[in-house]
């Protein structure tokens, strides 16, 4: 129906771009030297006018409308309904949605139930109807309006330029209202939840049991909203996965760029390169199901107790994810570093090792401490890996052989499931994704920062 | 000024230097040799990863693509399908085709009695074995009346069994499968009536509590139409954001402004793209959870940086002088930009998006946030039906304990890691196809 609109004025919007080039050829006399634009430009400005318009209409209309509708509809409705709480005018809401579409209601649908859906079947024939009266006219309004306004001297050509100038600018500002719209929303929700749980028991608290109650009598009612051991949690799997990723990341940089032939770079660093394409539940699965149960008999024939979803499973895996990130950031950083230190230091008689270690690292260090912190960044904000493989229960250890739970994790069964949007429980996921954001902000901006000032220092 | 200097230079004769050096010379090549060793085993451990998850997916995967099916007689008894006789639809399509199936079974089987032993015959085949008839017999009327060796499906435990996944010395209580089944199936399987075919059900059904039945198709659609969405929206935008910024931006706060904002969304966690989608799409514009237009419009957000940043790379390998012929022969700048740098620019560009549709395809975390996790049956049709996208699903299957679902389950993450082997190939094609350098 709306994508059958849609279609309609895409095909006037193309009609009006013939028609308008046509009339410039005709107001032009049929010599394309008396017109002050392209004959194109006339039949873009023509197009511009019917479609543009019109599209926007189309659009607030669009968005607009289910919502007017449902308001005329609960206007409509008999008092006895129409008064009622605005949690039980929802559910009516959602139960009238269900009858229209067509769909199971939970009861039997009472006559004013019924009498309200066929209102607002009516309500949106007649809303749909008046949405095609009012997009055709404007469409061939502006057609016309264009046509009329076509002379040799109109400048066509900056007034498309004007619009699709305009259509730049605004898709620039996509990134920033981005930006704005994530800020906003975890910052709203947060404040929402630091009204309930003061921000300092969530920031410094040790407990943590995100349960609240359904009702006011049940037992075990009190949750607790400490994110330490999250916090803690977090930086233990962070921790493994960077023992595993900086070294192995780092070697293999220098040796693929000091030491490998041309042909072997060749082929092992997009070999190596492929580990950063795959997908994070992929090696969720390869976590939860090859390497956790491998590392608990592995214990088990230690004598250790390692528990199923150990943070070693998880850390080791995300270690191996992270490995690229590592090697080809420090690879970009080590090749910033001018051959001329190098061979400075060979002529002094140093080996390649010795090169390596005593003048090129301290030379690149920078860089890569910049490298190494966005991989930080990046280990944090992983969930996959850690909804998959890591466990629920916040413990607060620094034994890689328990189960740890993470922000991430927290955040992912927090807003999973059945879900009461104003509770504590959905809150708290916002104000740990706040502490998520803000943090990796903070090591982004530092890393970065690290990684220009050495990259001048070598221009 | 004649005064004897207190202490002349000490001389070493230059032997000396030699036999310092040459002596530390074995020490500092043999750190020479381990320093290179070192690298060499770091290379060698990050692709034996590599080829380590692959063998392991791989190796889990590859049973999934087959499926066993048991044939069993079926007679398609008229006064069961249907017994006015008038061949009236509704009365076939609600007749009792498990009872026919349970019938076939036991005409395989005719000494099997009791209801405990009846019951685990029956269990052989699949749920879904009923449906496969009632098609049959709504596709070709005929049949009704007639008796025919239909293969059907096989249940799951049968299916794990036969695919050696089963320890038969368990005892009875651990397996899923029972002494008598087992019995049965190697009966069938010396008359040749069980066997395995290629499994289209994974591509042809959507999800299922059963595992034989399951399929990834509804998955395949919802990442399609999440995936379409996130291109239609990324891909103008991310253009137009890059063309702008590099041929149009003045240089002042605001670019720099919108520059360090799409830096630092390239780097931000994913799931908080999830927690905007949430908050911003789901709960303030009201749209629809589990549907894949949110799940587009939030993968899109998330691509775009990546979008921007490739496509801006692009621009500026175009070298100025293209861009000063096409002014100096009167061209304004958006036809500078439009006829010359863009087309110029576009494999580059592409590339770039390929890429970030790749990323966009294995992302899971911010559509687990806005209720893309749901158990969905039905294969979606459109932007607004609820559906799962194909990494949500593999996250979903890997939750479940039975053996079956586990080889499912690597059977979509290689139906994913060939879609984004493929979309990379693309995008290595493209470069090395089209790229210029200047």
């Amino acid at each position: 129906m709306q994508s059958f609109l849609l279609l309609t004025l895409l095909l006037l919007s193309i009609g009006g771009y013939y028609m308008g080039r046509k009339r410039a050829f005709a107001v032009a006399g049929g010599h394309i030297r008396n017109l002050h634009s392209l004959p194109s430009f006339y039949g873009s400005y023509t197009a511009l006018w019917c479609g543009l318009p019109a599209l926007i209409v189309f659009a607030l209309w669009a968005t607009l409308q289910p919502s007017v509708i449902i308001d005329l509809v609960v206007a409509g409705m008999p008092p006895e309904l129409r008064n009622l709480p605005p949690d039980r005018l929802n559910l009516i809401v959602n139960d009238l949605k269900n009858l229209v579409g067509g769909n199971i209601v939970s009861s039997t649908p009472d006559p004013a139930m019924l009498e309200a859906a066929n209102h607002y079947r009516n309500l949106r024939v007649i809303g749909n109807a008046s949405l095609w009266v009012v997009v055709m006219t404007l469409a061939i309004a502006g057609v016309t309006y264009a046509w009329r306004t076509i002379s040799p001297t109109l400048r066509a050509r900056n007034r498309v330029e004007q619009v699709v100038n305009l259509f730049l600018i605004v898709s620039s500002t996509v990134a920033i209202f981005t930006t704005v719209g994530i800020v906003l929303s975890v910052v709203f929700e947060s404040l929402l939840f630091f009204r309930q749980i003061p921000i300092t028991e969530f920031l410094f608290g040790l407990q943590w049991s995100p349960q609240t109650a359904l009702r006011a009598d049940q037992v075990g009612s009190s949750g607790a909203f400490g994110a330490v051991p999250l916090f803690a949690g977090t930086l233990l799997i962070s921790g493994i996965a960077m023992l595993v990723a900086v070294p192995i990341g780092l070697m293999s940089a220098l040796y693929l760029s000091e030491y490998a032939t041309p042909r072997f770079r060749a082929v092992a660093k997009p070999a190596l390169e492929v580990l950063a394409g795959i997908p994070t539940v992929v090696y969720g699965f390869f976590a939860a199901l090859t390497v956790a149960p491998l590392i608990r008999e592995l214990g088990a024939a230690l004598g250790l107790h390692v528990a199923s979803e150990s943070a070693l499973a998880a850390g080791l895996v995300m270690g191996i994810m992270i490995i690229p990130f590592v090697s080809s950031l420090s690879d970009d950083v080590i090749n910033a570093v001018p051959q001329s230190m190098r061979d400075g230091s060979y002529a002094l008689g140093a080996t390649k090792s010795e090169t390596i270690t005593r003048v090129l690292l301290p030379a690149a260090l920078p860089g890569i401490v910049g490298s190494i912190l966005l991989a930080v960044s990046r280990a944090i904000g992983e969930t996959m890996i850690v909804v998959m493989a890591a466990g629920l229960s916040a413990n607060l250890t620094a034994n890689p052989l328990a189960a740890v739970t993470t922000v991430t994790v927290q955040i992912v069964t927090l807003l999973t499931g059945d879900q009461e949007f104003d509770s504590p429980k959905t809150l708290a996921a916002f104000a740990l994704g706040l502490v998520l954001f803000v943090v990796t902000l903070i090591l982004n901006i530092i890393a970065l920062r690290v990684v220009r000032k050495y990259r001048e220092q070598y221009e | 000024m004649n005064k004897p200097t207190a202490s002349p230079p000490t001389k070493i004769p230059s032997r000396d230097i030699k036999t310092i050096v040459n002596a530390g010379l074995a020490r500092r090549h043999a750190a020479e040799r381990r320093f290179r060793w070192y690298g060499l085993i770091a290379i060698t451990l990050g692709l034996t990863f590599v080829v380590l998850m692959f063998a392991n997916i791989i190796g889990k995967g590859y049973p999934a693509f087959w499926q066993t099916y048991i044939q069993v007689p079926i007679t398609f008894d008229a006064t069961v399908i249907d017994p006015q006789g008038n061949r009236d639809p509704q009365a076939i399509e609600t007749a009792d085709y498990a009872g026919l199936v349970r019938a076939g079974m036991r005409q395989l089987f005719p000494t099997v009695q009791g209801r405990l032993e009846l019951r685990a015959l029956y269990g052989l085949v699949s749920s879904d074995a009923a449906h496969e008839l009632q098609d049959r017999v709504l596709q070709n009327p005929a049949l009704i009346g007639a008796s025919q060796e239909v293969w059907l499906l096989a249940s799951a435990s049968v299916d794990t069994l036969l695919k050696g996944n089963i320890d038969r010395t368990l005892d009875e209580s651990e397996r899923p499968i029972k002494d008598n089944q087992i019995e049965w199936v190697d009966k069938l399987q010396a008359a040749g009536k069980i066997e395995k075919q290629f499994n289209t059900i994974l591509f042809t059904s959507g999800d299922s509590r059963e595992p034989e039945q399951a399929g990834i198709r509804g998955a395949l659609m919802g990442s399609f139409f999440t995936l379409l969405v996130t291109f239609l929206l990324s891909f103008p935008i991310g253009v137009a954001t890059a063309v702008y910024l590099e041929e149009f931006a003045p240089k002042n706060r605001w670019t720099d402004l919108i520059e360090v904002n799409i830096n630092n969304l390239a780097a931000v966690p994913s799931i908080v793209f999830g927690l905007l989608g949430l908050a911003v799409f789901i709960n303030f514009f009201g749209l629809p959870r589990s549907a894949p237009l949110v799940g587009g419009l939030v993968l899109s957000l998330m691509t775009l940086p990546v979008i921007i940043i490739a496509g801006r790379a692009a621009l500026t390998s175009v070298p100025p002088s293209i861009r000063e012929a096409a002014l100096g022969m009167g061209a304004s700048k958006l036809q500078m930009v439009g006829h010359h740098v863009l087309p110029l620019a576009m494999p580059g560009m592409l590339t770039g998006s390929i890429i970030g549709m790749a990323r966009a395809l294995g992302e899971s975390a911010p559509l687990l946030m806005i209720g893309m996790v749901a158990f969905i049956v039905d294969v979606p049709k459109g932007l607004m039906d609820p559906s799962t996208v194909l990494p949500v699903q593999i996250y979903l299957w890997s939750d479940l304990p039975e053996r079956a679902f586990v080889e499912r389950t690597s059977a979509a993450i290689m139906v994913l890691l060939a879609f984004m082997i493929l979309m990379n190939g693309l995008a290595i094609l493209l470069r090395k196809r089209f790229e210029r350098r200047w």
